[in-house]
């Protein structure tokens, strides 16, 4: 009996933490949302409903100018990310050679590096190089930090992949090239694609890498959130947070869901 | 093998000439974007600085000496304790939530990661920016003190050492509980029966059992968080302004900032690599150790 209510005292205590937890991740982000639709300025009481910060997001130019550069930047960073991502990871499965495990140890680097560190070594290397920072130098960084991702989204799933799926294309004829983008990629797909968005993500969000790499003209939407941020509070950008917020949601559901999918049977 | 890429198993074989072509964008890429930089970045920090700010090639130690001053020696402890702090509040705070996660069934257990996975991919900034119309002198919670007359007049709450290492818990505590999670997820329930009927209660059991098995899952939060944590100068920035810098402010400062030496900034930046190389190391040959 007394080792039942301990235990219930245990599993009540962990309950209770993790909610007290929960509640500390969720409730910033819940006052956020919750002032980014209220009327007043100065978000301490509750005036009434409006969508108004949301309108002034949209109509503040240098916001919608960088959001756009954020969008571009992402997309080109997600699509170069994937192609680099995918083909190293499907190279890096199939061929064994010497240096292979340096090249996996450097793509475990980006991840793991402290971004400080990656900002201030691209800056040195664009500087040393003479490159103007801008677009071309945010996406480098960026394709830099997200493609690993991607390699270990789509290496995840080539582990549980049968090998004989390959092979069994090639015996039928179709060339290394074919059997790959016919058999390989749609095996691979939820993987990829579940990479891809964490890689849109990660490019949309990244601040400090970022802020060493970028010029005025190609700065990304998280910069300006940065400068706005350190000026004071502005209703306006707990609106823009909420939209930011919310989309991450989003991916990060899809995500999940793709990842879900069962895989190929295994041999 | 701990590297985050895993070894191919037995069907790899010795690429021929297209094989090598396909691999080459991948090892270009890395060597001319993660090596060709942080050698870049190790020359720039024996380099010296012109009249004009330009960097002029030298070997110079001046830049070390200079990092060895007292006032950044200063800097460097005080990011080094944030940190550390930091992380161990995130452990203490993820430890409870990552077991309760791996104890917990199906649809549940889906459902509350999802509520750790998804601030662990919402921009830091924006969850800083949270804090902020907190905590701000006109923010939420001095107004609601006001307002109640618990106080009468604001409250000094951000723009202190507090504040900061409340900004850095806040961004951090998915990094930690993810991964002892991805631990203690694997833990065999078997064990603690096996305890228990050795006759350890749960407390014990917990401490006993299921703290030294998720060790990794520990000593891999402490890499996700630690580390980076020494080098965030945003919320340093957003959080304790001018007051409370940390070493990311002074690289950043030496780099984008007003200061503009940048070989001084590289040999800050290249003692921090050393730093993170240093515990990187530490940590896999304790991982390795541990799978061994």
């Amino acid at each position: 009996m007394k080792r039942l209510s301990s235990h219930q005292v245990f599993c009540t205590f962990l309950r209770g933490w993790t909610a007290l937890v929960l509640a500390f991740l969720w409730g910033p982000i819940a006052v956020l949302a919750v002032y980014s639709f209220n009327t007043s300025r100065l978000n301490i009481l509750w005036e009434g409903f409006t969508l108004r910060w949301y309108a002034e997001v949209w109509g503040h130019a240098p916001l919608m100018a960088a959001a756009r550069n954020s969008l571009v930047i992402a997309g080109i960073t997600t699509i170069a990310s994937v192609v680099l991502g995918t083909a190293g990871a499907w190279l890096l499965h199939r061929y064994r050679f010497r240096g292979a495990r340096a090249v996996r140890t450097l793509v475990g680097v980006p991840v793991l590096m402290p971004e400080i560190v990656m900002g201030a070594s691209l800056l040195v290397l664009f500087a040393a190089l003479a490159m103007p920072l801008g677009f071309a130098t945010v996406v480098i960084a960026h394709v830099t930090f997200c493609f690993p991702f991607v390699l270990l989204a789509v290496q995840a799933r080539l582990a549980g992949l049968d090998p004989g799926l390959e092979e069994a294309a090639l015996d039928l004829g179709a060339t290394p090239l074919r059997a790959f983008w016919l058999v390989i990629v749609p095996c691979l797909r939820p993987a990829i694609v579940a990479g891809a968005l964490l890689a849109f993500t990660l490019s949309m969000d990244e601040v400090i890498v970022t802020y060493f790499t970028a010029s005025p003209e190609a700065t990304t939407l998280p910069l300006r959130i940065f400068g706005l941020a350190k000026v004071g509070l502005n209703p306006m950008l707990n609106a823009l947070s909420v939209l930011f917020i919310a989309a991450t949601i989003a991916v990060v559901v899809i995500s999940e869901r793709l990842q879900k999918t069962p895989r190929p049977p295994a041999a | 093998m701990t590297d985050l890429v895993q070894a191919s198993p037995g069907t790899a074989r010795l690429p021929r000439f297209t094989g090598w072509l396909l691999l080459a964008p991948l090892a270009v890429w890395l060597i001319a974007f993660v090596v060709a930089p942080a050698l870049i970045l190790v020359v720039y920090s024996f380099s010296e600085r012109d009249e004009l700010g330009r960097v002029v090639f030298t070997f110079t130690l001046e830049n070390y000496r200079r990092a060895a001053d007292p006032v950044y020696l200063a800097v460097f402890g005080r990011s080094v304790a944030y940190a550390a702090i930091t992380t161990a509040i995130c452990a203490v705070l993820a430890y409870p939530v990552a077991w309760t996660l791996a104890r917990t069934r199906a649809p549940w257990r889906g459902r509350l990661l999802l509520l750790v996975m998804i601030p662990f991919w919402t921009s830091f900034l924006i969850r800083t920016y949270a804090w902020i119309t907190i905590l701000k002198s006109e923010g939420l919670l001095n107004g609601l003190l006001l307002y109640t007359h618990t106080i009468a007049a604001p409250l000094e709450l951000l723009y202190t050492p507090g504040a900061v290492v409340l900004g850095l818990v806040y961004a951090y505590l998915p990094f930690m509980i993810l991964p002892i999670y991805g631990s203690a997820e694997k833990l065999d329930p078997a064990l603690i029966e096996a305890a228990h009927d050795l006759g350890c209660g749960p407390w014990q059991s917990f401490a006993r059992v299921v703290l030294p098995l998720t060790r990794p899952g520990l000593a891999a939060g402490v890499m996700m968080v630690f580390v980076p944590a020494i080098g965030m100068f945003a919320i340093s920035d957003l959080m304790g302004g001018a007051r409370v810098p940390l070493i990311g402010n002074v690289i950043q400062d030496q780099f984008v900032g007003q200061a503009r030496d940048k070989p001084f900034g590289a040999a800050l930046a290249v003692i921090f690599m050393a730093l993170f190389a240093l515990l990187y190391w530490l940590w896999q040959r304790r991982t390795e150790g541990r799978v061994a």
